[in-house]
């Protein structure tokens, strides 16, 4: 007995392998063209890059050196510094994961404060105290490799973004000082590359500010302000284009219901706006993570400048293939996780939006 | 509910505006209007769209600013002095043609807001408050979805919980149903005459007609700027004395 409703079932050529097959590769005779060629040239390059890294490269560069890329001249006898940060945020990050997903909501500050704790908590371990300590002080100075490079990072990310949001308040405020200083200091910092900034950190700085206090600036700290301010510019510019994206009756029921200008702000406006900006302020958190290599101009050995230096000792000279390689997969592997992290965090927090 | 009115009606007004004014730009939108309204009373406005019977009760309570004029609520006068203007706006409870829910925040959330942040309410206490709101709407079993998962009526619904959340004693309606779909008109309309006849004192902006000749006490003609007229609704319909309000009448009753 056949009814109107029985399911029927589409053609066989239009599904499983070969109906995919079908549809996406072999459509018509330029889609099976494409496809050819592209397998053939994928072929090529897979192989001879296989072929490089499997017999022809000398990882040994690497793996002798792997200590000198993760930390640079941080004292080896003081690496276990590092791995006990490292394990600090791996028991937070595991403790927040249990936390959100269970949805324990009365522990979601606790996390939230322990995290700031534990922030500075690493920063104090890692860079120590005097001589004579547990742990000696270790300048900020010295700190290179790929320690340098995501300590940076980090610090750029973290003290950008709340920089940011209070620029791109301060330029819609309606007191013309802050108003008129907020929009300057974008304007300028947007019209000026990167490199000019790091340059004005670390050669210009001494020359405005007095010696004693200039001269207790460590290089590090300097890239790590010009960054931050730089990287804060382009956060309040994307902040603003969401706050922009805001209608005007969210602000009037907010005050309707006699919220204040703050209230307003804090919990109606600014988190419907910065929901829908996290793609693009998050791709310039990237960008500034990539943007850290900079720092070798100004003579800061991060990642790539620790891979520079590696490639010009003379037992590993020809090696910049591999050193490069390796440097460029790491890269990989973090700005991925960065926006694996953001594509996670729009989709937790959108649910339900519109 | 009658007796308890008109018994109310005596005490003092709720809303005196006095020669009230305001400008956008150069164009003229208030012209010295002069309303009272008293405790309880339920009016309703009507008139061509840019008459600026909305700018009225928006100025009323400070979303526009009026530059000439008088404006009382509740005894406490409209000044610049920002206490005044929170105090007024927690005097009044209002809803818009849009809704303007938070689209962020799940509809008990959307009422539990300003009673949390502005009465200092514990959570508890606010959404129990809440959830008896949202049952008084008649969507108690929505509380938990976001405005986007909700019909527009829905949405207008919760707009009104949220808005009596604040226990206001006014209650504007901006246009309340002209955004609705037609067959979801009736739910919030029922939900208007409802808080109508149970003593609060309302203006409604809107064109429903059936809505203004069942509850309101009294029906107002507004045009360019000004209202043209005034009267309890069995006059308004019967025997309106202004050309213009004649016109109005006859489009939008005969549409």
């Amino acid at each position: 007995m056949t009814t109107a409703t029985e399911v029927m079932k589409p053609p066989r050529t239009e599904v499983g392998v070969l109906g995919w097959l079908k549809k996406n590769l072999f459509g018509t005779w330029y889609d099976a063209l494409l496809t050819v060629g592209s397998v053939a040239f994928i072929s090529v390059v897979l192989y001879g890059v296989t072929n490089w890294a499997l017999t022809g490269a000398k990882w040994g560069v690497v793996t002798t050196n792997i200590k000198v890329f993760m930390v640079g001249r941080y004292p080896y006898s003081e690496i276990w510094r590092i791995w006990a940060s490292i394990g600090l945020f791996a028991v937070m990050a595991a403790i927040t994961g249990v936390v959100w997903r269970l949805n324990i909501a009365r522990a979601r500050r606790a996390v939230t404060i322990s995290w700031i704790v534990v922030s500075l908590l690493t920063v104090v371990l890692l860079a120590g105290f005097g001589e004579n300590t547990p742990i000696p002080r270790v300048p900020l100075a010295i700190w290179s490799g790929l320690m340098l490079t995501l300590t940076l990072g980090i610090v750029g990310i973290v003290a950008s973004f709340p920089i940011g949001v209070l620029l791109a308040l301060g330029r819609r405020s309606n007191l013309p000082v802050i108003k008129v200083f907020s929009t300057m200091f974008i304007e300028i910092v947007r019209g000026v590359p990167l490199i000019t900034v790091l340059f004005i950190a670390m050669l210009m700085l001494p020359l405005f500010l007095p010696a004693s206090i200039s001269g207790r600036l460590s290089n590090v700290l300097r890239v790590m302000v010009g960054m931050t301010l730089f990287s804060a510019a382009y956060v309040a510019e994307n902040v603003r284009g969401g706050l922009q994206a805001i209608p005007k009756g969210q602000y009037e029921a907010g005050r309707a219901v006699g919220l204040n200008e703050a209230y307003v702000m804090a919990l109606i406006v600014l988190p419907q706006a910065l929901r829908a900006m996290i793609p693009a302020i998050v791709g310039q958190f990237i960008s500034l993570y990539k943007d850290t290599s900079l720092v070798v101009i100004v003579g800061l050995l991060d990642l790539l400048g620790i891979a520079k230096a590696v490639t010009g000792q003379t037992e590993w000279i020809g090696t910049q293939k591999e050193v490069f390689a390796f440097a460029g997969v790491i890269y990989f592997i973090t700005c991925s996780a960065l926006s694996y992290a953001s594509r996670r965090l729009e989709k937790q927090l959108g649910v339900g939006e519109r | 509910m009658e007796n308890e009115r008109s018994g109310a009606s005596e005490t003092r007004e709720m809303i005196i505006c006095r020669d009230v004014h305001k400008w956008f730009g150069d164009f003229h939108v208030l012209r010295g209007v002069n309303l009272t309204l008293r405790r309880g009373e339920v009016v309703v406005i009507c008139g061509p769209s840019g008459s600026g019977k909305s700018t009225l009760i928006r100025t009323i309570n400070r979303l526009e600013e009026h530059q000439k004029g008088d404006i009382f609520v509740d005894g406490i006068e409209l000044t610049h002095d920002i206490r005044n203007v929170h105090a007024i706006r927690q005097e009044i409870g209002m809803v818009f043609q849009h809704f303007n829910l938070f689209p962020h925040l799940t509809a008990i959330q959307n009422v539990t807001l300003a009673p949390i942040y502005v009465r200092r309410w514990s959570k508890d206490k606010a959404e129990e408050v809440a959830r008896q709101l949202l049952e008084r709407v008649g969507i108690p079993e929505q509380a938990e979805k976001y405005p986007g998962q909700l019909s527009g009526g829905q949405q207008q619904r919760v707009a009104i919980a949220r808005a009596l959340a604040m226990q206001p004693k006014i209650m504007f309606f901006d246009e309340p149903t002209s955004a609705l779909d037609p067959e979801m008109i009736k739910e919030v309309l029922d939900v208007m005459v409802e808080l109508a006849t149970g003593g609060m004192t309302m203006i409604v902006v809107t064109h429903e007609m059936g809505f203004a000749r069942e509850v309101s006490d009294r029906i107002i003609f507004f045009d360019e700027g000004n209202i043209v007229e005034e009267n309890p609704p069995d006059k308004f319909f019967s025997a309106a004395k202004e050309e213009r309000t004649k016109l109005f009448l006859s489009q939008i009753l005969h549409q």
